[in-house]
């Protein structure tokens, strides 16, 4: 029995081989060759002398710069992630009914997704530009000239949340796409269903409320994913904004300028724990999601 | 047959539609409400876009500060002509990296998913879970030495390593977004081929090949707009003589001395092709979000 099944399912596993290859190699195996790196005291151009096991790890966290980098992520993170979510989720609740005219909004609110970081990013270093009063640029000009001068602010230039405004390109980036898969979740709901709660009496918000919403979770859950680990590798968009500097610092961009030191094995101490905070939230999510098609 | 599952969602949309007959003054305030809201993000959105364009045509005398939301006074195409010195080669290397980055993953992505959904071995699942981390992981994992194996490899440096590159880490995602779509293809199709004794190849190419035209317009939509707005690869693996037109455009944006009209007008030119990309194919590329990504 088993070689008529090999027979039958052996041609599709031979196609894949080039594939798995490549993925072994270039995902887990260079991951591997990382993960080695940042064990060994390879901190200058030269090759390694030996292993160091996890001295690399533990001299970043008592590393101020390293630290701060994190703090900045966390930041970045939050107000990223609340951003996106609430604009994403807004937008395809005003759109979700379908009207004439409804698919310019979609496609305007999508369009920045089309748009790279480093595109978008040489608008946003000059509408972020910290001066204020007279010699205001950017946001702050078009607060003033408003009369809304008390809006000003120093943007990313601020030491303590500065983040916080870095996080504001990177929201209005993508907040078209958590639209466009809330909006995908909105209309993979059967109309039968809300048909069913208006018979019921439900009102319009109850109908939301205890119909609609709860069938998006999983969407809500998707976009979180997405948008989460994207914040966690953020680098382009900073370095286009502000450039690499220790006030914008997070720990893609404190990798990049340890590399330029030719610090390989902090570089990669460095990737490793990017690594680990992905996956911590990602593995979780692809192992459940897996497990819930087996069920199906 | 092509477009059978893209206009599933609009239908769905319109159901809730024969309300409108019996529109009190409340609904109607929440229209007007509803499009006031609408406006206003739209506006919002394109602020950014708005400052690109009006300041890209501006002489440098004007980009001073107090002029700044102000359109040109005297119109000038001088900015996109230094940008377009500046840009062009690398636009043209661009090209060359993302058409076929595009197409090559995405046909790559179409004989995985076939496997994976109607052509299965056994452990196909968890294979496909190990792909999906690939997708997920911060490239800055596997970047470093990723460097050193291509040069072993002996692609040489520049264009032809960023294509080889972006066609494997754009392998998970194609693979997701063929598997999921082909899911959707009814059974009986498959098995009916396979009872008039088509092996592998030939089901794809007469059965699964000609109904994969909207899986491959998200796939190929994906992949061109990262591959042409990657800057984390192309920073590693290029620079600005041989590198794409993020590397190009972060140099001439990020210098000390901007010359703003020229570096908006760059921005510009760097954003027009996957932006084209989007407004000829957009409607589709959320129409493949609903029918492949988001299955859950």
């Amino acid at each position: 029995m088993r070689h008529i099944g090999i027979r039958k399912w052996g041609p599709g596993l031979l196609v894949m081989i080039p594939s798995i290859v490549v993925i072994a190699v270039f995902v887990y195996g260079l991951i591997g060759w990382t993960v080695n790196t940042s064990l060994t005291d390879r901190t200058t151009a030269l090759p390694a002398d030996g292993y160091v096991g996890l001295e690399n790890f533990t001299n970043l966290f008592q590393d101020d710069r390293f630290i701060h980098s994190l703090k900045n992520l966390g930041i970045l993170t939050v107000v990223f992630i609340v951003g996106t979510m609430v604009l994403g989720f807004l937008w395809a609740l005003l759109l979700e009914r379908g009207f004439k005219g409804e698919g310019i909004f979609r496609s305007i609110y999508l369009f920045p997704m089309a748009v790279s970081f480093i595109a978008s990013g040489v608008v946003w270093r000059w509408l972020l530009n910290s001066a204020q009063g007279d010699e205001a640029g950017g946001l702050n000009k078009l607060f003033d000239s408003l009369h809304l001068g008390f809006l000003q602010n120093p943007w990313w230039n601020d030491p303590d949340w500065g983040m916080a405004a870095m996080a504001i390109p990177a929201i209005w980036q993508l907040s078209g796409y958590v639209m466009a898969l809330f909006l995908a979740g909105f209309r993979g709901i059967p109309g039968e269903l809300r048909e069913a709660a208006r018979v019921d009496g439900a009102s319009e918000f109850q109908m939301y409320r205890h119909v609609i919403f709860p069938q998006l979770s999983p969407v809500a859950l998707s976009a979180l994913i997405i948008v989460g680990h994207m914040s966690m590798k953020m680098f382009d968009l900073i370095m286009a904004v502000s450039g690499a500097q220790y006030l914008t610092e997070v720990p893609a961009v404190y990798l990049w300028t340890t590399l330029l030191g030719s610090n390989y094995a902090k570089a990669c101490a460095i990737a490793v724990i990017l690594l680990v905070v992905v996956a911590i939230v990602v593995v979780p999510y692809l192992i459940s999601n897996a497990r819930a098609e087996k069920r199906r | 047959m092509s477009t059978q599952t893209i206009p599933a969602p609009a239908t769905s949309a319109a159901a809730p539609r024969p309300r409108k007959k019996k529109s009190s003054p409340r609904s109607q305030t929440a229209r007007t409400v509803r499009f006031v809201l609408l406006v206003l993000f739209l506006l919002m959105v394109l602020l950014p876009a708005y400052v690109l364009f009006v300041t890209s045509f501006k002489p440098s005398a004007e980009t001073s500060a107090d002029r700044a939301w102000l359109l040109p006074q005297n119109w000038t195409t001088e900015g996109w002509k230094t940008a377009w010195d500046s840009l062009s080669p690398s636009l043209w290397r661009t090209f060359q990296l993302a058409i076929p980055a595009a197409l090559i993953s995405s046909a790559i992505g179409s004989i995985n998913g076939f496997v994976l959904s109607r052509w299965r071995f056994p452990g196909a699942d968890v294979l496909f879970t190990l792909f999906l981390f690939g997708m997920f992981i911060p490239y800055q994992a596997v970047v470093i030495p990723l460097r050193q194996l291509t040069v072993w490899i002996g692609l040489p440096n520049g264009i032809p390593t960023l294509i080889f590159v972006h066609i494997i880490y754009g392998i998970p995602i194609c693979t997701l977004i063929f598997r999921n779509y082909y899911a959707s293809v009814p059974h009986e199709l498959v098995e009916a081929a396979q009872v008039d004794g088509a092996g592998m190849f030939r089901t794809y190419a007469s059965i699964i090949l000609p109904l994969s035209g909207p899986g491959f317009v998200v796939t190929i939509i994906w992949q061109f707009t990262s591959a042409w707005n990657d800057y984390l690869f192309a920073i590693f693996l290029s620079n600005t003589r041989n590198g794409p037109i993020t590397i190009a455009l972060n140099a001439l944006a990020g210098g000390q001395l901007t010359n703003y009209s020229a570096s908006m007008a760059g921005a510009m030119i760097a954003s027009i092709p996957t932006l084209i990309v989007y407004i000829v194919l957009g409607r589709y590329f959320v129409g493949g979000l609903m029918a492949g990504s988001v299955k859950s």
